[in-house]
C-alpha cells in the first residue's frame, strides 16, 4: 500500500513540473516522470508478493509455475507503453528545439509575451 | 522485500523532486536520468526483467537526446516560477489527483495480492498455446497481437512527426535525415522566407 | 582527423569500434529469443539503434559506421512496420490475421516459436530504425544550424 501511495505522490511531482514551470524543457522533464509514474503504478498492480517474473524456465512445473508468477498482462501492456513514450518525448523535443529556434528562448511566458 | 521496494519508491520521489527544483537544466536532465535507472532496478524486483531491460537502455536514449537538446539551447531556468495561476492550477491538479487516488485505493486490491483472473490463464496456457517460455512475450506478439501493430503504427507516427518537424528547423528542404547539410536552400513550399 | 568538429577523442573511437559488433549481436541476441528469456524486439531494438548512438558520437555524424545507415534510416523504419504487417497478414494463408502460421519445432530453442521469432525481429528492426532516426534528427538540427547558411531558409 504504502508502494501506490509513493507511486501516486510521484505522478503529482510530474503534473506539478508539467503544469507549473516555465520552461519547455522543465516540462518534458515533468511528463517523462508521469509516464515513469503511470508505468510503475500498473506493473506494482499486477505484483503479487513472493512471486517470480512469468518466465517458465527448464525443467519448471507448469502448474507450480502458473501459481507462483505476478501477472504478466500489466508488464506486456507497460512494455509497449515504454517504447511509445519513448517515441512521443523525441517528438516533443523535436517541438522543443523548434520553439526555441522561432522564439529564441524555452520560457513559455516569454513566448506569450513575443507571439505575434 | 517491501522495505527494499519502498526505498527505491522514496529515492524516485526525491530524485523526481530535485530534477524538477534544479535551476541548472543538464543537471535535472541527467538527474531524471538517475531516477529511471532506479526504476529500472525496481521493475526488476517487481518480477518484470523484461520491462526492466527496455526501461535501463530506453533510458540510455532518452538522457543521450535530452542532453543534446539541453547544449544546444543552453537556456537556463530563470528564478522565479511560472505565475500565480500556473502554480495555482499545478497544486490544484496534484489535490484533484490525491482525491482521485483516494478513492481508487478503496477499490484496488492489496499491494502484492492481485486478483486479476486473465492472469492465470495466461500463465497456464501460454507455453501450450505459442510456444514461448516468456509469457509476456507471448501476450505481446500473439494474444495481444493488435496490440502490438497499433503500437509499432504509433511509433511510425510519431518519428515521422519529428522528421517532419526537424525538416522544417533545417528549413533547406533535405529529403531525409541524411541529407546533406551544405546543400544550398530550396525552396520546398512557400513557407520559406525569398533568398537574396 | 576530424572532418567536421564533431566525434570523441581516438580512444573512445577505437573502443567503440571494437565494442560496436557486440552491441549490435547482443541486440540481435536479445530480440531473437525473446520468447525464451527476458527481451525481445523492443529491447532489442532499443539496444541496437544504442549502439548506432554511440557510433554516431564518437566518430561524429558524418563519419563511421552511423554514415551508411543514417541516410536510409526512415526506409528502414518502413521496411521494419511492413514486415511485421507482411508476417501478421500471412496468417491469411492459413485462416485469419495474425495467426501463427509457421510450423512449431519442440524444445527451449528458436524453433519452439518461429512466428514469434519473425515478429521479434521485424519490431527490432522497426524500433531500432525509427528511434535511430529520432536521434539523428535531432543531432542533425545541431550540425544544421551550426553550418554557415546561405541566406536564411525557414522560419
Amino acid at each position: 500500500m504504502t508502494l501506490y501511495a509513493l507511486t501516486f505522490a510521484l505522478l503529482g511531482v510530474g503534473l506539478y513540473g508539467l503544469l507549473a514551470k516555465r520552461n519547455m524543457l522543465k516540462k518534458v522533464v515533468g511528463l517523462v516522470i508521469v509516464e515513469y509514474a503511470v508505468n510503475l503504478l500498473l506493473v506494482a498492480i499486477g505484483y503479487r508478493t513472493g512471486r517470480g517474473a512469468p518466465i517458465l524456465l527448464p525443467g519448471d512445473d507448469p502448474a507450480l509455475f502458473a501459481a507462483g508468477s505476478v501477472d504478466p498482462l500489466p508488464q506486456a501492456l507497460v512494455l509497449t507503453s515504454i517504447v511509445i513514450g519513448l517515441g512521443a518525448t523525441m517528438l516533443l523535443l523535436a517541438m522543443v528545439l523548434r520553439l526555441h529556434q522561432r522564439y529564441g528562448t524555452l520560457d513559455v511566458d516569454r513566448m506569450d509575451r513575443l507571439r505575434g | 522485500m517491501d522495505t527494499i521496494l519502498v526505498g527505491f519508491a522514496v529515492f524516485l520521489l526525491l530524485g523526481s523532486a530535485a530534477a524538477l527544483a534544479m535551476r541548472n537544466l543538464l543537471s535535472a536532465v541527467i538527474t531524471v536520468g538517475l531516477v529511471g535507472m532506479g526504476l529500472s532496478i525496481l521493475f526488476l524486483l517487481l518480477g518484470a526483467p523484461d520491462i526492466a531491460i527496455t526501461q535501463v537502455v530506453v533510458e540510455v536514449i532518452v538522457v543521450t537526446v535530452m542532453i543534446r537538446v539541453t547544449t544546444r539551447t543552453a537556456d537556463e531556468e530563470r528564478g522565479r516560477p511560472r505565475s500565480l495561476v500556473a502554480v495555482v492550477a499545478g497544486v490544484g491538479a496534484v489535490l484533484v489527483l490525491v482525491g482521485a487516488a483516494l478513492a481508487a485505493f478503496a477499490s484496488l486490491p492489496a499491494f502484492g495480492a492481485s486478483r486479476a483472473v486473465p492472469a492465470d490463464w495466461y500463465l497456464a496456457h501460454a507455453e501450450p498455446a505459442t510456444g514461448a517460455t516468456n509469457v509476456v512475450t507471448a501476450i505481446l506478439l500473439d494474444f495481444r497481437g493488435y496490440d502490438t501493430l497499433g503500437e509499432v503504427t504509433v511509433i511510425l507516427a510519431a518519428i515521422a512527426g519529428a522528421l517532419v518537424i526537424a525538416r522544417h528547423i533545417a528549413g533547406d528542404g533535405t529529403r531525409d535525415a541524411g541529407g546533406e547539410p551544405d546543400r544550398a536552400p530550396q525552396t520546398r513550399n512557400g513557407e520559406e522566407a525569398p533568398h537574396a | 582527423m576530424r572532418e567536421d568538429g564533431d566525434g570523441l577523442s581516438v580512444i573512445v573511437q577505437v573502443v567503440t569500434r571494437w565494442i560496436l559488433v557486440l552491441i549490435v549481436v547482443y541486440g540481435l541476441a536479445v530480440a531473437s529469443f525473446g520468447h525464451l528469456t527476458p527481451g525481445g524486439g523492443f529491447a532489442g531494438g532499443v539496444v541496437i539503434a544504442c549502439g548506432f548512438v554511440l557510433a554516431t558520437l564518437a566518430f561524429g555524424g558524418r563519419s563511421g559506421p552511423a554514415r551508411a545507415f543514417h541516410r536510409r534510416v526512415a526506409q528502414l523504419e518502413a521496411a521494419g512496420a511492413l514486415a511485421f504487417l507482411g508476417v501478421a497478414a500471412l496468417g491469411w494463408t492459413l485462416g485469419h490475421f495474425m495467426q501463427a502460421w509457421m510450423p512449431r519445432g519442440s524444445g527451449l530453442t528458436l524453433a519452439s516459436a518461429p512466428f514469434l521469432v519473425l515478429l521479434n525481429l521485424a519490431i527490432l528492426l522497426k524500433v531500432g530504425a525509427g528511434l535511430f532516426a529520432g536521434f539523428m534528427v535531432l543531432v542533425l538540427f545541431d550540425r544544421l544550424t551550426d553550418a554557415p547558411r546561405e541566406g536564411e531558409g525557414g522560419a
